[in-house]
């Protein structure tokens, strides 16, 4: 059956888990991401670049494995939406957590999607991940085949298909918790960005203020002009440390639990494109049914093999679908876990360092004279 | 407080009250202490050190040396009703008291010093300095303690206003009680700096201002006072009414006049009337209108001491430097707000993604997660107090005091006016007498002499006049200079104080979901 599936095999000469996207390079109006992965013979690393559009270019590959049965019931890792140079406002605000001054997020993304990939026991079968990650061939530019994955803000009908009727009440469950999910997901993401933007906010402030008041420290022998300067002159010490303290806790809200809101909000939204993938084979499943069955005596015969094969694959997509959402579920809570500790860990550590260097400063100020 | 039994007045035939020495030179009632100085031009530059033991001008308001502890409701909260009815003066008060021992040598030095070097004094003002001298080494402070609280809303719709609990705890035996309070609105407060700006600042003294009058902040409270913006504009104002009258009392000078005494004790004051021109901008105006008068002034002021531009100078540059200061705290302060809100917002999305949660444990860590970012929201809210209370009123006090010290440096230049006008009209009327002598009209020669003389008099008087006001604005300068680099280090700490505080709470509460977190399976 389809036990295979199950074992993570891995069909790549490098170590899946240890991809890193390690740096990104700007080439004039174009990015390259420096992915470094160590060879499984532990022989050393490969060091490709590549640009958003490889990816892209993998990501189509990946999609348009028709032979594969059920490869529409797969949960795609989703990739992160391209960020040019110089982009809008308005895409880099849509990027969210990943449109941030900050490249590494966005690194740590593609990061991500590697790895999944690289993990899947169905995808890591597709030589173009080998290749991708391996070869310093470039990926070629021919489109990938037409694939029918139509993107569900792509779908005329979408909306209609969406509400479509299960037919497997662990579908219909699994259909209605992923929207709630990815609504809510996608407002915490939201939200949690808009309280980043104003710690950064924050921070700056601090600095001015800090850098204001080394305005107010005069020159000459006066002692209360001095006592008056000196004051100034820490107090602006204190705001630095005050601003580095926020700018700390805006990046360890960023690294952590922003990239793992942003993450599982684009993975509920890649598990919803599987389902509604799901549905519209559904669909044609239940509109085969009633041509065969309207079919006149002359077409019975070829609508009869159209519904065998509509059902067959639906079949299969299911089956996959199944075991992709029960590894969703696994995965997605682990990495919703591992953010969560992490965020604590920095933030616990953050705040320790700061409590020290405020009672420094205290100790200073209590000490003056 | 060994004060108040010990403090037999000197026998000074013009006062009635017992005075704390020097202040006297500031106190229009008495002008007996003068004479020492007629032979004094050059004002000595007042040294704050504990090394010099200077002359004769060094006494008493420098042993004040002033611990004031102002506005401390910082960090605590952000209510209206300041009910801290048994513990009114814990935080709120200004002690004058000595400063350390070192000083306290160096006053015994000045003792001796002044007592020689005032040889040709009368006596009578001998026994005072070394008394009060020997006094305030006996007692360690003399307080008076002063708390503006219970801000109470009376009447209603646009006639409404806001009375204060002014509380005065005091030992000195000018007051009638030992603790007193009143009720006193905000005009009250405009009234009695309109009183003591036009009788004190004649002296060179530094009138602290009062607070901003403002007509968006009072007409949301008499509408009501319910909401937390009214809420936080009755707060502030509070707070800043009890900061102006500590720095009031805290002024040996000031605390002497009567309007404030009257202020602080007398049951019923009558309503002061044109204080729209008194307050906040109104003030700054008004100061700013007088220096321009005065830089309008045709006989330039020839400064024989630089001590005085270059001080005005700095003051000038110390207020745009405070200024621009303020505007990054506006800016802190409403992102912190902002900050919270956002806080909140999120927490909120965040106990939504809890519930929609299946995985129990997963579920229960991001509920957890919606309360801690819930409590982040609260410290976020007291930082944004503390930010505020702290610095952005320390910065606005400093800005009219500033404001208030431009004032004391023109009333100098308007007394050197006063002095130079004078001098001309005196030489008018020699003129004018010569010109009698040669024409010889004896009855009218005899009123011209007795012009002369009157303004001969005239002369030395306001030289006189001249001289003491520039010994006091130095004074007052140097005093205030020394005040603010307290007042600053004192609210720094307390700022810091409330930060560390925060930030421990924040420790635990990342300490508490640690375990949460790490409990998902």
């Amino acid at each position: 059956m389809m036990e295979e599936v199950k074992e993570v095999t891995s069909f790549l000469s490098i170590h899946g888990q240890n991809i890193k996207v390690s740096e990104v390079m700007q080439d004039g109006d174009a990015l390259t991401f420096l992915i470094i992965s160590q060879k499984l013979s532990g022989t050393g690393e490969y060091h490709v670049g590549r640009t958003w559009d490889d990816f892209e270019w993998l990501q189509q590959h990946l999609f348009s494995r028709e032979d594969v049965p059920g490869i529409q019931g797969v949960i795609f890792p989703p990739l992160p939406a391209k960020a040019p140079v110089n982009a809008s406002a308005k895409v880099m605000k849509q990027l969210g957590f990943l449109g941030l001054e900050d490249w590494r997020p966005y690194c740590k993304a593609l990061e991500t999607f590697l790895r999944q990939v690289a993990a899947h026991s169905i995808l890591s079968k597709n030589k173009a991940v080998e290749g991708f990650l391996t070869s310093s061939e470039p990926t070629g530019r021919q489109k990938a085949r037409k694939n029918i994955f139509n993107r569900l803000s792509q779908a005329v009908d979408g909306m209609r298909k969406e509400g479509h009727k299960d037919v497997d009440e662990f579908f219909q469950t699994e259909r209605d918790h992923n929207l709630i999910l990815t609504g809510c997901t996608k407002i915490a993401a939201e939200k949690f960005l808009d309280v980043v933007l104003t710690e950064q906010k924050i921070a700056v402030a601090y600095g001015h203020f800090a850098a204001s008041l080394h305005l107010c420290v005069e020159a000459g022998e006066d002692p209360n002009k001095q006592a008056f300067s000196r004051v100034c002159v820490k107090l602006s010490e204190v705001f630095d440390s005050m601003k580095k303290n926020m700018a700390s806790v805006a990046e360890n809200n960023v690294s952590t639990l922003g990239l793992g809101l942003d993450l599982e909000s684009r993975y509920q939204e890649a598990e919803k494109e599987m389902l509604f993938r799901r549905i519209c084979k559904l669909v044609e499943v239940e509109n085969a049914r009633r041509n065969a069955e309207k079919a006149k005596p002359v077409k019975k015969t070829a609508m009869e093999e159209v519904k065998k094969a509509a059902e067959t694959e639906f079949e299969h997509i299911s089956e996959v679908a199944k075991l992709e959402i029960a590894q969703f579920e696994g995965a997605r809570v682990e990495m919703l876990q591992r953010a969560l500790v992490q965020w604590c860990e920095k933030q616990l550590l953050t705040a320790k360092e700061s409590a020290d260097r405020f009672n420094q400063h205290l100790q200073v100020f209590r000490g003056m004279a | 407080m060994a004060a108040s039994s010990d403090r037999n007045p000197p026998p000074f035939p013009a006062t009635e009250e017992p005075e704390p020495g020097l202040g006297d030179m500031a106190d229009g009632d008495s002008d007996e202490g003068e004479d020492i100085f007629v032979n004094n031009r050059n004002p000595v530059s007042v040294s704050r050190g504990v090394s010099q033991p200077d002359r004769v001008n060094e006494e008493p308001p420098d042993l004040f040396t002033e611990e004031e502890e102002p506005d401390s409701t910082a960090a605590k909260s952000n209510g209206v009703q300041s009910d801290e009815d048994n513990d009114l003066f814990a935080e709120a008060h200004v002690e004058l008291s000595t400063d350390k021992s070192g000083s306290s040598a160096a006053r015994k030095e000045l003792c001796s010093s002044s007592a020689s070097s005032f040889t040709q004094s009368p006596a009578a003002l001998q026994p005072t300095s070394l008394e009060q001298l020997e006094e305030e080494e006996a007692t360690d402070s003399f307080d008076v303690d002063v708390a503006v609280t219970n801000p109470e809303k009376i009447g209603d719709g646009m006639n409404a206003y806001v009375a204060y609990k002014v509380s005065t705890r005091t030992s000195l035996p000018m007051f009638r009680n030992k603790a007193f309070s009143v009720r006193r609105r905000f005009s009250d407060f405009l009234g009695l700096y309109e009183k003591l700006s036009v009788k004190q600042s004649l002296h060179g003294c530094i009138i602290p201002p009062p607070p901003e009058k403002s007509v968006v902040g009072m007409t949301k409270v008499k509408v009501g006072m319910d909401d937390p913006s009214s809420v936080e504009f009755v707060e502030r104002r509070r707070s800043a009414l009890e900061r102006y009258l500590q720095r009031v009392v805290s002024h040996p000078s000031l605390l002497q006049d009567p309007d404030v005494r009257e202020f602080l004790e007398r049951e019923d004051l009558p309503r002061a009337v044109n204080t729209q021109t008194l307050s906040g901008a109104g003030f700054l105006k008004m100061i700013n209108k007088a220096s321009d008068s005065i830089n309008k002034m045709t006989i330039k002021m020839n400064e024989s001491d630089t001590w005085f531009e270059d001080k005005f100078q700095e003051v000038e540059t110390e207020e745009q430097q405070l200024r621009k200061l303020n505007v990054v705290v506006d800016s802190l302060v409403n992102h912190r707000k902002e900050l919270c809100g956002n806080t909140a917002v999120f927490a909120k999305s965040m106990a939504m993604l809890g519930n929609s949660e299946d995985n129990t444990a997963l579920s229960r860590a991001l509920s957890q997660l919606a309360e801690v970012e819930d409590k982040m929201e609260q410290l976020h809210q007291e930082q944004a107090g503390s930010d505020f209370f702290i610095f952005a009123e320390l910065l606005g006090d400093y800005i009219r005091l500033l404001g208030g010290v431009r004032g004391c440096f023109d009333q100098r230049m308007r007394a050197w006016q006063r002095w130079q006008e004078a001098q001309n009209t005196l030489q008018k009327k020699r003129e004018a007498e010569a010109k009698l002598l040669w024409a010889n009209k004896p009855d009218k020669l005899q009123q011209a002499k007795e012009e002369i003389t009157e303004w001969e008099a005239r002369v030395t008087q306001y030289e006189r006049d001249f001289d003491r006001i520039g010994m006091t604005v130095r004074k007052e300068v140097l005093r205030f200079e020394k005040e603010k680099a307290k007042d600053f280090k004192s609210q720094i700490i307390k700022y810091l104080e409330a930060m560390l505080q925060s930030q421990q709470r924040l420790i635990k509460f990342w300490e508490a979901f640690l375990p949460e977190a790490k409990a998902i399976a």
